[in-house]
């Protein structure tokens, strides 16, 4: 087409040549890499006349005015304008994310930037190779609007949480991924292989209906460029790591004397007769964290040919935890191999395939919990046998070292895909989209004795295997059509159909009686089962989905923009009757920069206005409408408890989806020639049919029986209203010197609007026997902490007599240096009733900044990632009198006037363990994610080792946090109603890095 | 021209291929089934009934809550506890105070209907798989589904019935509450084909019996003044049935009596699970008897509980001189103190007797979990005892009485309550009627009967508190009111 485009051209400039003319010819690189470009098409400003460069990058005109413009144009690349005044010019274009004209993926097909009418975020390969991320989840993390990122630890290979515009939902927020068209996870990847990440955050997503509520984000993977030579690239780095922050706690003397004032207040006998020789002790955090080593080694080489691209490469990832490093650990393999051949000019197929394999050991997550909790007068291998510490705490060290857990996994993901071009405009496009992947646990459980009847000890040693087989085939056909009426009117038609089919089978087993007790004899083969209950069992699923979409795109002059689509899915897990819905949505755009009132305008560069509206669907609910036989049944005969069948919580036979209505507003302005560009947007979400669990219903229906439930019922509605704002500044950009900065806020609001009969959803928990903190209810954000507000300390007796009675909390008497707790409801006595929101897990605004600048040779990033407006639980302390406590125990209330917080030291019964706020805290934060600087080999050099790029860099992760929570890690953080509880975080690691990029 | 148009075919073709696909893709959605083993697809073969036959049974273990709510609700008890505030729905019942909102009546009407849909279960799958001795099954099932149902109708009056099979969703709005006439039908039919289909000797101790059958379908004619047919059936269990006073008045509720010569059918519990009050019902062990014991108690013989359901002087006091069941019914914890040396401590309504049938004895070594809520004692629920009173009671107040059989069946308790044949009763007709309900109060206490009999035979008001034309019945938990939407009206006066 472009080749027809240019003939005619050259046969209407012929016409118009003139006298004073030269022959022009060049080569046109790429700026970063400094590879040739092929395929760039050169304009003589104001004239129509132009070519293309040819495989090496190279090209010629004849016939050019002299001091006539040329405008280099590629896409992908920032426009770039040369004065002819000469035969040669070589040009080098810029890469460009923020272009206009810049490609961008929609689902189902493509568009270019300024023609996008959706909200969208984009991650580009340039971020990826910054910020080198483990999982390149991570690289979301302050870098897209919208999208807040978080660990759920830090221990190696943990998940990393995607939230798009905050927590909607009360069972699942995970977006849908969708890489090169397969539906597949970003944790597979090797994010050296990913060429941009695109993230739909509004009713555009409607396209994938039951899939897209929660956002989509679809990723593209590199492959090379037609009539390119081969690139080599090679990269690797290391780092060190080390954990991001210790905790404050009582050194063994702080430790003796404290506990002996609990005592002493209790009237019983002091436990440390001598404080004096206790020295500091044993710092159990000290023991428990170590240095860590991280490395990274990937090689790729691509290209193409005439008629064909691919891209190859091959990575290792090894990761070392900060705490027992031996058995916390990650490493990740991957492979990728990306072809494209084309058959004839109307046929070309495509094979995508990464497979990927990875081993992580990881460790019982209370290690670190007894670490803070085991007191610091034991020595390293000395365990509490005589139970001092309670039956619940116990020797970290003698933990790890029983502790054995290996999850292994391997497996293969990609799609073939065949696109057939019959006429001008039309394309269709079938593809089979797979994955398998292979999954092996295996948990060793030792004989252990930590003390007599602590809870963590075990008489019989156990061996758990776990392997299982997950099978995602994906078969989609559409066909799109492209036309133009009228010379104005442009259109796009998009029809398809897609088949999924989601298979899981896993088989599972413990035996017991290990040999020798030894993790190297722990198969179940060298055990014995278990007799008198199943030992092993079987898990499997079969999920159906088949769909049915079309969209049309239509534009009028590229000025006005819209679109509408609808999809149709059908989903196997629902009852009969209803399995099947519609979804779809409208979107529009209007390029008021177009508009002959802003045509010229000097300051504004590009303007445009967006609308979305549609519904979209959360795949939740699966098999709910069966009653399956999970109940207890168990009854005496014969002397002996014997086990039945019985059908446990009761179905609901209208079980159904959750699904969403998105309204999005947006604003993209680019100002000084797109130095700046801003993108705004306002959105609100109401997602309807939440599932409420144990929903309330008549006890005739027999949930009252041993191991029922009441059902789980589409009963609540959540709404999510927020806004974003982007802003990317290209300060200045020569050919020494680019500096550039992003910033971008996001503020969302969440609210359960709705859940029907007044019912609520528990989840969470704190210490022992609390009542569950988090909850879901009406008129408060999903997951808020429900617990009693604190007043201050009790000074004095008086006090107390003044304050309603608190008896009703559990502790028989209150005395000075007691929590003094609100009457909320002001009834005169403390109670249940008294509990309020006393916190949110999820932030209300997180926001990211980010630096880069390149002078020269030299380069510099720097990624700041914040989240404002959330709380977190300190739950990594346990009331028990003589376990360990943190620091701020030092300022305890010792008499009147000496503390209004920190509660007094007894072992009397209390209310101050209570879940109140005193035990929640901000844990807002700004984050130094990275900083790194980077350094070129000049290109003389270079050219004498035969390299086109050698870079250095040095970069550190995690820098530092600034917070005010007292916790590991404020930025842990994950799920709904229960999110933001620590029971004592793996920390995640700073990182020390030293890497190199070199490319042949 | 005729390339384009051949191109053109082949996108038509091939867009119409897809839709034909489409067309058959719903089907497509239909098996998801593999190995799933759900309630519809149960019951293929023998040992799944008995595997549901097994969770019909479980839920009789939460008739604690009947036995004990039952007692406290009669004059018998005081409700006891910590507190005037320990368990409020309890206490409410104590004073014959209770309205629609009680937990404890919320739970008593779950886990029978809990219980009646689990025997409904297998009865509405009864066909399905035939085997041999598949309505062995069929029979405990049904006489399982009557048992729950009698529960019902005792503290509800009218309720819901669907004698085909499980209530399901929806049906709280659409099935009315059943007259009491029509759920003792269904009760009495679910018998009869019990007593039909079953023998004198269960395959396993714990399992019903034709024994059991006859002798609750006695009761449930006795209930509805229905005196013939009790005194015919009855009289079956007490000729046919095999069964034998224990002469040991006392052996009878030790675990050395359990499931003994005269005990026709017991709910069966053990102490080596655990259970917490998070689901009560869900405990192998009998709640109540913890709930029951003696506050803080350090001694011989006991262990401690949670002194609720404490025995009135009046009750103490209805022993006749010589009656060997006193000291083994009610434990006077002061005379038990001072001669064992045993410490405790007193709760709310102290009134130093304790319901000594079923308070926690000592316990064993496999003993699990909270051992309040698990104690394994065993509650005889239909005793020979009461079937002999059941049917003096019959023969008496029918039509034509029979007095001396009447006599005889009573007197057969009383020798062995006194140890001699000088304690027998000798008089007729109403005063003999005084003498059975009377000897029904005695020989039954702390059993969670008394509460019934004297509803059933209009004494109600003996009860302090009582109400007439309101009380014989309990309310409809308010909740199921509201889930009804009005389908089901409240009881008289509540």
């Amino acid at each position: 087409m472009r080749k027809i485009f240019t003939l005619l051209l050259f046969a209407f400039a012929t016409v118009c040549v003139s006298a004073q003319t030269i022959n022009v010819k060049g080569v046109v690189k790429d700026a970063g890499s400094g590879d040739t470009l092929p395929g760039v098409s050169i304009i003589i400003k104001g004239a129509t006349v132009g070519t293309e460069t040819d495989f090496d990058g190279l090209y010629s005109l004849s016939n050019v005015k002299k001091g006539a413009t040329l405008v280099y144009s590629y896409l992908g690349y920032k426009q770039k304008e040369v004065i002819v005044n000469q035969e040669t010019i070589n040009v080098s274009l810029e890469e460009s994310a923020e272009s206009l004209d810049e490609i961008i993926v929609v689902g189902y097909g493509s568009q270019k930037r300024k023609d996008v009418t959706g909200s969208v975020s984009i991650v580009g390969e340039e971020t990826l190779d910054i910020l080198k991320p483990i999982d390149a989840t991570t690289a979301l993390q302050g870098t897209t609007s919208g999208v807040a990122v978080n660990l759920s630890s830090g221990a190696p290979g943990a998940k990393v949480n995607i939230l798009i515009r905050g927590v909607s939902s009360n069972t699942n927020n995970q977006p849908l991924t969708i890489v090169d068209g397969y539906e597949g996870d970003l944790n597979s990847l090797n994010p050296n292989d990913i060429e941009s990440i695109t993230v739909l955050k509004d009713a555009q997503a409607a396209i994938y209906g039951i899939k897209g509520a929660n956002g989509v984000v679809l990723v593209t993977t590199k492959i090379g460029k037609k009539n390119k030579k081969a690139t080599v690239k090679y990269d690797t780095y290391a780092a060190i790591q080390q954990t991001t922050r210790r905790l404050d706690y009582l050194n063994a003397t702080e430790y003796a004397l404290v506990l002996n004032e609990a005592y002493s207040a209790s009237g019983q006998t002091l436990p440390f007769n001598n404080v004096g020789n206790l020295g500091r002790g044993t710092d159990w955090q000290d023991q428990l964290f170590n240095n860590a080593l991280l490395t990274n080694h990937n090689i790729s080489v691509s290209g193409g040919g005439e008629n064909s691209r691919y891209f190859i490469s091959a990575s290792r990832t090894e990761q070392d935890g900060i705490i027992a490093k031996e058995k916390s650990n990650f490493i990740r393999n991957n492979i990728k191999i990306n072809l494209g051949v084309d058959i004839s000019d109307k046929l070309n197929f495509s094979l995508i395939a990464n497979y990927f394999a990875s081993a992580a050991q990881g460790f019982d997550g209370s290690v670190l919990f007894n670490g803070l909790n085991y007191a610091p007068t034991y020595g390293l291998n000395e365990d509490d046998s005589t139970n001092f510490l309670g039956i619940e705490v116990v020797n970290p060290l003698s933990l790890l070292k029983n502790t054995f857990g290996e999850n292994n996994g391997n497996g293969i993901e990609g799609n073939f895909k065949l696109e057939y071009k019959p006429i001008d405009g039309l394309k269709v496009t079938s593809r089979l989209g797979y994955k398998i992947y292979n999954e092996k646990q295996r948990s060793f459980f030792p004989i252990a004795d930590y003390g007599s009847s602590k809870v963590y000890n075990r008489l019989q040693s156990s061996v758990y295997q776990f392997k299982a087989t997950s099978t995602r085939v994906n078969w989609e056909t559409f066909a799109t059509y492209e036309k133009t009426f009228a010379d104005d009117h442009n259109a796009t038609f998009t029809a398809g159909t897609s088949v999924q089919n989601d298979l899981f089978d896993g088989i599972y087993a413990t035996g017991v009686d290990v040999p020798n007790n030894s993790v190297d004899f722990a198969d179940i083969s060298l055990t014995n089962l278990l007799s008198e209950q199943r030992s092993f069992n079987t898990g499997n699923a079969d999920i159906r989905l088949t769909s049915y979409f079309g969209r049309i795109q239509y534009d009028y002059k590229g000025k006005y923009l819209f679109s509408g689509l609808v999809r149709r899915d059908g989903a196997s897990v629902f009852a009969e009757d209803k399995r099947v819905d519609n979804f779809w949505s409208v979107t529009s755009g209007w390029k008021i920069s177009d508009e002959n009132f802003l045509k010229d305008n000097e300051v504004i560069s590009f303007m445009k206005l967006r609308a979305s509206y549609g519904t979209l669907g959360n795949l939740v609910g699966d098999n709910l409408y069966r009653s399956l036989l999970s109940g207890e049944a168990e009854y005496v005969f014969d002397g002996a408890l014997v086990a039945g069948t019985a059908q446990g919580g009761l179905p609901n036979p209208q079980a159904t989806w959750e699904t969403a209505e998105k309204l999005d507003i947006g604003l993209d302005i680019n100002l000084f020639d797109d130095k700046l560009s801003i993108v705004a947007d306002y959105f609100e979400e109401t997602r309807k049919d939440l599932l409420i669990q144990n929903f309330p219903v008549s006890g005739l229906l027999g949930s009252g029986a041993p191991g029922g439930a009441n059902p789980t019922v589409n009963a609540g509605t959540s709404k999510n209203t927020g806004a974003e704002l982007a802003i990317n500044y290209s300060a200045i950009k020569n050919e020494d010197l680019d500096l550039n900065f992003a910033y971008n806020v996001t503020y969302v609001r969440n609210r359960v609007t709705e859940v029907l009969d007044g019912a609520f959803v528990e989840g969470g928990s704190f210490a022992i026997g609390n009542p569950a903190p988090s909850r879901m209810e009406v008129g408060q954000p999903i997951g808020y902490f429900l617990g009693y507000q604190t007043d201050g300390l009790f000074q004095t007796q008086a006090e107390v007599d003044a304050h309603p009675s608190q008896t009703g909390l559990g502790a028989s008497s209150t005395s000075p240096g007691d929590i003094r707790y609100k009457d909320t409801n002001g009834d005169g006595v403390l109670n249940l009733d008294d509990r309020v929101n006393i916190g949110n897990p999820q932030a209300d605004f997180y926001m990211g900044f980010n630096i880069s600048a390149k002078y020269k040779n030299w380069d510099f990033t720097s990624y700041l990632y914040s989240e404002i407006g959330k709380d977190m639980v300190r739950n990594f302390e346990r009331f028990l009198p003589n376990v360990n406590k943190p620091a701020y125990y030092l300022d305890r209330w010792t008499g009147a006037g000496t503390s209004n917080s920190v509660p007094r030291l007894t072992n009397d019964a209390t209310n101050n363990k209570l879940f109140s706020d005193f035990f929640v805290e901000d844990a807002s934060f700004l984050r130094i994610q990275n900083i790194q600087v980077g350094y070129n080999l000049p290109e003389d050099v270079l050219e004498t080792v035969g390299l086109s790029k050698v870079r250095l860099y040095t970069s550190i992760n995690n820098l530092f946090t600034f917070t005010k929570y007292t916790g590991f890690d404020p930025t842990i953080n994950g799920g709904a109603i229960g999110a933001g509880i620590d029971y004592g975080n793996y920390p995640s690691a700073r990182q020390f890095l030293l890497g190199l990029n070199v490319t042949f | 021209m005729k390339n384009y148009k051949q191109k053109l075919k082949f996108a038509f073709i091939f867009m119409a291929s897809m839709l034909v696909f489409g067309a058959c893709a719903d089907d497509y959605l239909d098996n998801s089934k593999i190995y799933a083993e759900d309630s519809e697809s149960f019951f293929n073969s023998e040992a799944d009934y008995y595997n549901a036959l097994v969770a019909a049974y479980d839920p009789l273990q939460s008739t604690f809550i009947n036995v004990l709510m039952g007692e406290i609700a009669s004059n018998n008890t005081l409700c006891g506890g910590e507190s005037a505030t320990d368990v409020p729905g309890y206490q409410q019942i104590d004073d014959m105070t209770h309205s629609p909102v009680n937990a404890q009546l919320q739970n008593l009407w779950s886990w029978m209907f809990g219980g009646v849909n689990r025997a409904a279960y297998i009865i509405e799958f009864q066909d399905k798989t035939d085997f041999p001795g598949r309505e062995v099954m069929i029979a405990e099932a049904r006489f399982l589904r009557a048992y729950y149902n009698f529960e019902l109708v005792k503290w509800f009056g009218d309720i819901p019935i669907k004698p085909e099979g499980r209530f399901v969703l929806g049906d709280e709005k659409s099935i009315p509450r059943s007259p009491k006439a029509d759920v003792y039908a269904l009760i009495e039919a679910d018998l009869i084909y019990a007593v039909a289909n079953l023998t004198y000797t269960a395959p396993q101790t714990g399992r019903a019996t034709k024994g059991s059958a006859e002798a609750l379908l006695g009761k449930v004619y006795l209930f509805q003044d229905k005196f013939n047919e009790a005194a015919s059936i009855l009289d079956n269990v007490i000729t046919n049935g095999g069964y034998v006073l224990e002469s040991d008045y006392n052996k009878v509720f030790e675990f050395a009596g359990e499931n003994g010569t005269g005990s026709v059918f017991e709910v069966q519990y053990t102490d080596i699970q655990g259970a917490g009050f998070g689901c009560l019902q869900c405990s192998e062990g009998n709640v109540a008897v913890g709930f029951q014991g003696v506050r803080g108690y350090d001694g011989d013989l006991f262990t401690s509980g949670f002194s609720f359901n404490v025995p009135t002087q009046e009750v103490v006091d209805e022993f006749e001189a010589g009656d060997n069941r006193k000291d083994v019914a009610i434990l006077d914890i002061d005379a038990w103190s001072a001669s064992t040396g045993a410490a405790f401590t007193t709760g709310y309504e102290h009134t130093g007797y304790f319901n000594r049938k079923y308070i926690p004895r000592k316990r064993s070594a496999t003993a699990a979990g909270d051992q309040n809520l698990t104690n394994p004692n065993n509650y005889r629920a239909i005793r020979f005892a009461d079937v002999l009173l059941m049917a003096a009671e019959a023969y008496n107040r029918r039509s034509n009485p029979d007095d001396d059989r009447a006599k005889t069946y009573l007197n057969r308790v009383r020798e062995r309550a006194f140890g001699n044949t000088s304690n027998n009763i000798t008089t007729t007709g109403s005063n003999l009627t005084s003498a059975i309900y009377k000897e029904r109060r005695v020989e039954l206490v702390g059993e969670g009967h008394h509460f019934f009999d004297l509803v059933r035979t209009g004494r109600g008001t003996q009860i302090p508190g009582f109400t007439a034309s309101k009380h014989e019945v309990f309310p409809i938990p308010l909740e199921e009111i509201q889930f009804s939407q009005e389908n089901w009206s409240q009881n008289q006066g509540y």
